[in-house]
């Protein structure tokens, strides 16, 4: 059975064709949802792709989490479904509560374009099971609010339950402990700043991102199982 | 019968909670001596918004925009909120 995952466009969202690409040139098959849609159209994953939800206004995320699909998401996420937030999808994740912490400006206060080295630091998550812990993997980052931030309590918790799961090698916007994505007590939802989309194919640069979008398609077809 | 609703006008400041970091203000201050103006000191960046509520009176009104912030306004991870609610002169709805 092919895994089916439901890539969420919010007006504004401007990665979610390259997230159905790659999955699809992954094997698994992807489809987009409107935000303004109450309910997931029986898809075994969801994706919260980059971009500009709702053009950032008042923070970013904070208005997408009110778009109606949001209260769907989050009773799939509740139910154990894989959810993946990339980048603004991150953002929306923080707002939404699914995941801890919150992304302010870069430290540099500038819009960051460029290739990162990230880290994995957990395979125990929908996004890194197929991963080895502590590769090296060179995927870009897109960002002008990536600087991931958390109370001591929260990221005591984090580092205890093992839920930071990717590390910046570099850390490129001043984020807490060099986070570059975490996930939630379950384990199925994960959010991260780097676009492993952008990074699945040799011609784009590097192929670093597919065992991590591949991990989510065959978590999915696990939970389909 | 409706109840007696009396508009005010809302201040809602948001600023980072102190101890989360300020590039922008820490950039702003960085700026100010080259135009000349030294002893500027603790530049933080915030935002605010102005809007008018209706409610029964100042107490409730300000009820009404602190579940605001909490829930809306502010990211409460990374940001606070200072309210102040003043009675629209002359106005009853």
């Amino acid at each position: 059975m092919t895994a089916k995952v439901g890539v969420v466009l919010f007006p504004g969202s401007n990665c979610e064709q390259d997230v159905v690409e790659a999955i699809r040139s992954l094997g698994g098959e992807a489809e987009v949802l409107w935000h303004g849609d109450a309910h997931l159209q029986a898809v075994d994953a969801v994706v919260l792709p980059g971009g500009f939800a709702h053009g950032d206004y008042l923070r970013p995320g904070a208005i997408a989490r009110f778009s109606p699909i949001m209260g769907a998401v989050a009773e799939f996420a509740r139910e154990g479904g894989p959810v993946v937030g990339i980048c603004n999808g991150f953002q929306v994740l923080t707002e939404a509560g699914l995941v801890p912490g919150a992304l302010q400006k870069n430290r540099g206060l500038k819009f960051l374009c460029r290739m990162a080295e990230v880290r994995v630091e957990t395979t125990n998550s929908v996004l890194t099971r197929g991963a080895d812990a502590g590769a090296v993997l060179r995927i870009p980052i897109n960002h002008f609010e990536g600087n991931y931030t958390c109370d001591e309590r929260t990221l005591a918790r984090l580092r205890d339950e093992d839920r930071i799961v990717f590390t910046y090698v570099d850390n490129p916007n001043g984020s807490m402990a060099d986070i570059a994505g975490v996930c939630n007590e379950g384990r199925n939802v994960v959010g991260l700043m780097p676009h492993p989309e952008r990074a699945c194919n040799e011609l784009l640069g590097s192929a670093d991102g597919a065992v991590l979008l591949r991990s989510l398609v065959d978590a999915t077809i696990a939970v389909t199982r | 019968m409706t109840a007696v609703a009396t508009r005010f006008a809302v201040l809602v400041e948001v600023q980072l909670r102190p101890g989360i970091a300020d590039p922008q203000g820490a950039t702003i201050e960085r700026a100010l001596p080259a135009l000349g103006f030294v002893g500027v000191h603790d530049v933080r960046v915030g935002k605010a918004m102005r809007f008018e509520v209706e409610a029964a009176d100042e107490a409730s009104a300000r009820r009404l925009v602190e579940d605001m912030c909490e829930r809306f306004l502010t990211n409460p991870v990374i940001e606070e909120a200072s309210v102040s609610v003043t009675q629209v002169a002359g106005v009853a709805s």
